[in-house]
């Protein structure tokens, strides 16, 4: 399985996943990848056969695998990847109401990658009616490029350019909002949510169709069997974010896809396009 | 709120991000798994925050049907909604998830809570958590290799603690430091090699618990803290006997190979009970008759004071040696000979060496004596013979206590180390 190295605790967990597995009689081990378009590309050349994927991963291993006419498939993926929305954040004071109200102002987003951060929010206010770079200024905050905004600091940079007034707005995760208030990078009641994105689902493990059948389906359901009262596993769902594993469903990566075209990141056979992206 | 069909919970004006999820965890505690919960509020961004709070938890989230903006097409919904609400509406649903329980699940309970519950065995997994506490499962075990009640405890721990806490004294306010110290160059050289050879016991004194104190289970709270308080009074022995001794700011006295060899032999014991046998009841208890001593023949009044108030203290620390040999010895006899067997030991390993400093010995019957009269010094000379025989005899005092017979006790405390501690 493939994993991208986004933050230390992810060798913590995969050390951890992969004793459990031992212990469950999966062979199972793992690689770490510094960045998703890597990550991606072993996929499909066939180098691992899972890879634990960001949704923008998941987009470009599907138009890559279209490329060649093969398939792939979202074996699971975390409760906590479904059903996410992303907002679009004013300083309560700003005379900001709404969308409209954002134009010619700059409006902070997250790494050029951020599918949460950026891509979606930039392609939602776009379907509001204001095209991003014309209507409005956007300045990204790159921080950990080709992890695909996993890092969260590119929207903690973003909100505290919003906090200080260097920003208009700025663009982050529904959760992200409610943990920046908590630890005091935001104050409460001195920001507004003025738009919030259509839900979408973000990472899933994804697997070629093609991929060794038996191993993936013995992968998936010891995934979908772990348990958080069990003790061994529950402080690994904890470093990974999640109560349980569910079966991986693709029905919530269409905002995702949307904006990926709208803004051009990939092609339609996964070539990325994105102008000044260099992970 | 209503416990019929659904419950709602309704936060006012309190979003979650200034203390809302304390209500609604409230709402959700008394709920089963499955049960819905409607949480209507005032805040703008409760909606939005409800959905995030909910994924993170591990309950299901449902958007209010009127104002379903994310799953719909993006415009305006719940939350997005302004012009100071001033009544409360349906922010959405929440059905309880199990994780919240899961946390709970193969939890145990560390014994109980009061000083009659104490577990017999701490496991590593309670690690350091409250005796009492529910100790989730899956923590870390930690390595406290005194983890059973009956290596470490004594019944009376918990009185000796609040005693010990109760008795502490401040160096700077207990000891008149500006009382004159005027002696003869003579009087002041012993008083200053009997307080460096103190200091080296009372080094001892505190290293021994110390190495302990990082052994013991936390669970056995009450041992804890007296050795924690037996540590900090050593370390204040040794503040006031240096401050004694460079008083008058003469050089320290000797420290000798011989004191150090036996000193060395504690510090060296592995086992928690044999080394509080052998330095609480045997060492500090021989100590008894010599601050007793001390404080009687102190030519100078801080001389007095700083023996007085440490006197005291270690009278602390061989009652509670006592009492832990006590419990050692009311659940295994046997340990008796083992015990014995240390004192030989000890015994044998400090034959070849030369016990007692001199110096401080000659020290105590300067002090002793009062004056250079030849028949003064006699005097002192016999009253530190009286004082060795005292110790001895308090010894085997202490080892009859202990259920030694009475002749077995009297060779023993012949057998204890010339060096007194």
């Amino acid at each position: 399985m493939g994993a991208v190295a986004y933050d230390p605790k992810v060798v913590t967990i995969w050390e951890g996943f992969r004793d459990w597995f031992a212990r469950k009689e999966l062979a199972f081990d793992y690689v770490l990848y510094s960045n998703y378009e890597r990550q991606v590309e072993a996929l499909v050349a066939g180098e691992i056969d899972v890879a634990w994927n960001s949704p923008l991963a998941w987009d470009r291993t599907r138009r890559l695998a279209a490329g060649t006419g093969g398939d792939v498939r979202a074996l699971a993926m975390r409760d906590s990847d479904c059903d996410l929305t992303s907002v679009v954040v004013v300083r309560a004071d700003s005379g900001i109401d709404d969308v409209a109200g954002l134009a010619g102002r700059a409006v902070g987003v997250g790494a050029v990658d951020s599918p949460q951060a950026t891509l979606i929010p930039l392609a939602h206010l776009r379907a509001c009616g204001l095209v991003p770079g014309t209507d409005f200024e956007v300045r990204f905050h790159d921080v950990g490029v080709g992890k695909h905004g996993d890092h969260v600091g590119g929207e903690r940079d973003a909100a505290r350019a919003l906090a200080a007034g260097d920003l208009d707005a700025a663009c982050m995760i529904d959760g992200n909002h409610l943990l920046f208030i908590t630890e005091g990078t935001l104050a409460a009641s001195e920001t507004r949510v003025i738009s919030q994105t259509p839900a979408f689902d973000h990472c899933n493990f994804t697997a070629l169709a093609s991929g060794p059948a038996d191993r993936l389906e013995r992968f998936r359901a010891l995934l979908l069997g772990m348990s958080y009262s069990d003790p061994d596993v529950r402080p690994l769902l904890d470093l990974e974010g999640l109560r349980e594993w569910r079966d991986g469903r693709t029905s919530g990566y269409g905002p995702l896809e949307r904006a990926v075209d709208e803004l051009g990141f990939y092609d339609g056979d996964g070539n990325v396009t994105a102008a000044g992206y260099s992970p | 709120m209503s416990t019929v069909g659904v419950t709602t919970v309704d936060l006012e004006d309190v979003g979650l991000d200034r203390g809302g999820h304390l209500l609604l965890k409230r709402a959700l505690a008394s709920l089963d798994p499955g049960a819905r919960v409607e949480v209507r509020g005032q805040s703008p961004d409760l909606a939005v925050h409800l959905r995030a709070w909910c994924r993170a938890a591990g309950h299901a989230y449902a958007p209010s049907a009127a104002d379903d903006t994310a799953g719909g097409g993006g415009g305006r919904g719940w939350g997005l909604a302004r012009g100071g609400e001033a009544a409360s509406r349906t922010a959405g649903s929440v059905t309880r998830g199990t994780a919240v329980d899961a946390l709970f699940f193969g939890a145990q309970r560390a014994a109980g809570s009061g000083p009659g519950e104490v577990a017999d065995h701490a496991p590593a997994t309670w690690g350091l958590a409250a005796r009492g506490a529910v100790v989730e499962a899956g923590g870390p075990a930690f390595r406290f290799p005194l983890d059973t009640r009956a290596a470490v405890w004594a019944y009376t721990a918990a009185g000796i603690y609040r005693q010990a806490v109760a008795a502490q004294w401040d160096p700077a306010t207990a000891v008149d430091w500006d009382a004159p110290v005027d002696l003869p160059v003579e009087v002041e050289a012993a008083v200053v090699q009997i307080m460096t050879y103190l200091i080296e016991n009372e080094n001892a004194a505190l290293v021994v618990p110390a190495r302990f104190l990082a052994q013991v289970h936390p669970h056995f709270r009450e041992v804890m803290g007296v050795l924690a308080v037996q540590v900090a009074d050593e370390a204040r022995h040794v503040d006031v006997f240096t401050r004694r001794a460079q008083l008058r700011g003469g050089p320290l006295g000797m420290s000798t190979a011989g004191g150090q060899a036996s000193l060395k032999t504690l510090v060296d014991e592995p086992d928690f009970a044999v080394a509080h046998f052998l330095l609480s009841v045997l060492g500090e208890g021989t100590f008894l008759s010599l601050l007793s001593f001390l404080e009687r023949h102190a030519p100078d009044a801080v001389t007095r004071q700083v023996t007085h108030l440490a006197l005291a203290d270690e009278a602390r620390h061989v009652a509670f040696g006592m009492a832990h040999l006590e419990h050692v010895l009311a659940a295994d006899a046997g340990f008796r000979t083992r015990l014995a067997s240390a004192i030989h030991r000890r015994h044998d390993a400090l034959a070849h060496t030369a016990g007692l400093n001199q110096e401080v010995f000659d020290a105590l019957v300067v002090l002793a004596a009062g004056s250079w009269l030849p028949r003064a010094v006699s005097v002192g000379f016999a009253r530190v013979q009286a004082l060795e025989a005292e110790m001895a005899d308090g010894r085997r005092r202490r080892l009859v206590r202990l259920g030694f017979p009475a002749e077995e006790a009297a060779d023993l405390a012949g057998l204890h180390t010339r060096n007194f501690m």
